[in-house]
């Protein structure tokens, strides 16, 4: 599993009707990456993700995830939707939520066995949230859910985790928090992650993709990530001039640090 | 009131309804819990009405009225199946107009049929009274095959109830299940037609299930709660028609509302108290 090009992207067009969302992008990360897939709103960060999940279909060009089509290895993905998709009044506890990630992997077709309801409880714990077990999903504050939907993105024992905006509807000290346990989840697994928030992001990846109907690569380096960091306490809320500053610096440090 | 309640059990259409109620509160119990969750409710509306079509051009053909319905209601769960599986946000003017074009089938239909057809109204507010023992049996199957599949395929349910793009990436057949849902809930209109009529039936699908969610923490119990609730609302309903004689359909619906209004106003005031 350690290819060292676990997703490969080539040559990727897409669009919705005529309007052309992401042309020619071209990327590869592995499980030992941590991506963060950043730009401005309509840029087309989430379609790039639901291109790598399969649920969209590129126009031209391919997307390779150990090899093969997103759809023919889609068990291998591990997706944590935007929280604003999700009906807050579902009568459903979290342990149930999470036991949705042993859907197509559990060996049993009628409810859940004993290793799936284990291995939910552990993915629970994993992200720090198993006292909430019993607790409705509408109780939940937004970064408690957030962290809900991660254990249940694990509990599919993925290789890659795919995010959607995990910290949209999260303060900035639960957005650190947050991206702080995506860190050790790290570990033993890809992360892709698509933000809104530059800050954050960028502060925990090693790899930053900038999207803007095309995409460009960066190597975020150690020192930057520091400065970042000490940003984040400052900005509570993010906002498109912030956002414009500092994809301005972030293009000028890819021209010094960029090797192609 | 004792006495009354051992009259009414004794009479043979008076225990036929409240079978009929029974198994409309089954029905409710189990797809109003969806139509909520799923947030359909104007789709049912809009299959329930429309299904009035079916009635007018089953009286002008000569057949049986109900067979019509139920004919019509399939087919309309089908189409609006189709159209809002892949475009949920786009469907309501299409539902909307399915729901005014059935109903203006039926009256025109109605309208060229000779004679005058006073039976009519049982079909738009309900005639439990009146339900045959051929109509228990055909509603007691129904649900039987409902209860059965939703058993069988409770964990996809409701996975793709809860949320539908997450499901599918876990490998769920969501657009059958899909299919399956809508076409059971046009099977539940056809059935609670008899209890409350096509015009009421979208309140008893709605009421029970929406007071059932809040105190719920599992699709089962909020199917359990919910069949308990319609269970309460069709037989006191029906109970107090009897007494009072008055309609049944519309006494079991203004039970149901005051109740989901006194609900409403008791969380308002535990809200302004907190």
């Amino acid at each position: 599993m350690s290819n060292p090009s676990t997703v490969e992207v080539r040559n990727l067009y897409f669009a919705y009707n005529d309007e052309i969302v992401l042309e020619n992008i071209n990327f590869s990360v592995s499980t030992k990456d941590f991506l963060a897939v950043i730009g401005p709103n309509g840029g087309g960060k989430s379609t790039l993700l639901k291109l790598l999940l399969g649920i969209l279909t590129p126009n031209k060009g391919s997307v390779k995830i150990f090899g093969k089509k997103p759809k023919e290895v889609y068990l291998k993905l591990g997706y944590v939707p935007q929280d604003t998709n999700i009906n807050k009044n579902f009568p459903i506890k979290v342990t149930d939520v999470v036991l949705q990630g042993r859907i197509g992997v559990s060996k049993k077709f009628w409810g859940f066995s004993k290793e799936d309801i284990f291995i939910a409880k552990e993915s629970l714990e994993k992200v720090g949230a198993y006292n909430l077990k019993d607790k409705k999903i509408g109780e939940l504050s937004g970064g408690q859910r957030q962290r809900v939907f991660i254990a249940r993105a694990l509990s599919t024992k993925a290789d890659i985790l795919l995010l959607d905006e995990p910290t949209a509807s999260i303060d900035s000290k639960g957005q650190i928090s947050l991206y702080a346990m995506l860190k050790e989840l790290n570990a033993n697994k890809g992360i892709i992650a698509v933000s809104h928030n530059i800050n954050v992001a960028t502060g925990f990846a090693n790899k930053v993709a900038y999207t803007n109907k095309t995409l460009y690569m960066h190597n975020s380096p150690a020192v930057n990530k520091d400065k970042i960091l000490q940003n984040i306490g400052n900005s509570t809320e993010h906002i498109c001039p912030v956002e414009l500053m500092v994809n301005e610096n972030m293009c000028l440090h890819s021209q010094d640090t960029d090797t192609k | 009131m004792y006495n009354s309640l051992i009259e009414i059990m004794s009479l043979s259409f008076m225990q036929h309804a409240f079978m009929a109620a029974f198994f409309v509160s089954i029905c409710i119990g189990i797809i109003g819990t969806f139509v909520v969750v799923n947030r359909m409710i104007f789709l049912a509306g809009g299959i329930a009405h429309g299904s009035y079509g079916g009635i007018g051009i089953a009286i002008y053909l000569g057949i049986l009225p109900m067979f019509g319905a139920g004919i019509f209601a399939i087919i309309l769960s089908f189409i609006i199946a189709a159209i809002s599986y892949k475009n949920s946000e786009r469907i309501d003017p299409v539902i909307g107009a399915m729901w005014a074009a059935g109903m203006s089938i039926g009256i025109i239909f109605i309208d060229l049929t000779p004679g005058y057809h006073a039976d009519i109204m049982s079909y738009l507010f309900g005639s439990i009274i009146s339900v045959a023992s051929s109509d228990l049996w055909i509603m007691g199957m129904l649900d039987f095959l409902m209860l059965v599949l939703v058993s069988i395929f409770h964990k996809d349910l409701l996975a793709m109830s809860f949320d539908r793009e997450f499901a599918k990436l876990r490998g769920v057949k969501d657009k059958i299940l899909y299919y399956m849902l809508i076409v059971f809930i046009g099977i539940s209109v056809i059935i609670t037609i008899r209890a409350v009529g096509l015009i009421l039936v979208i309140a008893l699908m709605s009421i029970p299930p929406f007071i059932a969610e809040r105190f719920s923490s599992s699709l089962y119990k909020m199917i359990y709660i919910s069949t308990i609730l319609t269970l309460i609302f069709t037989f006191s309903g029906l109970s107090i028609s009897y007494f009072y004689n008055i309609s049944s359909g519309a006494t079991i619906i203004l039970v149901a509302s005051i109740v989901f209004f006194l609900y409403l106003s008791i969380l308002k005031l535990i809200q302004y108290t907190k």
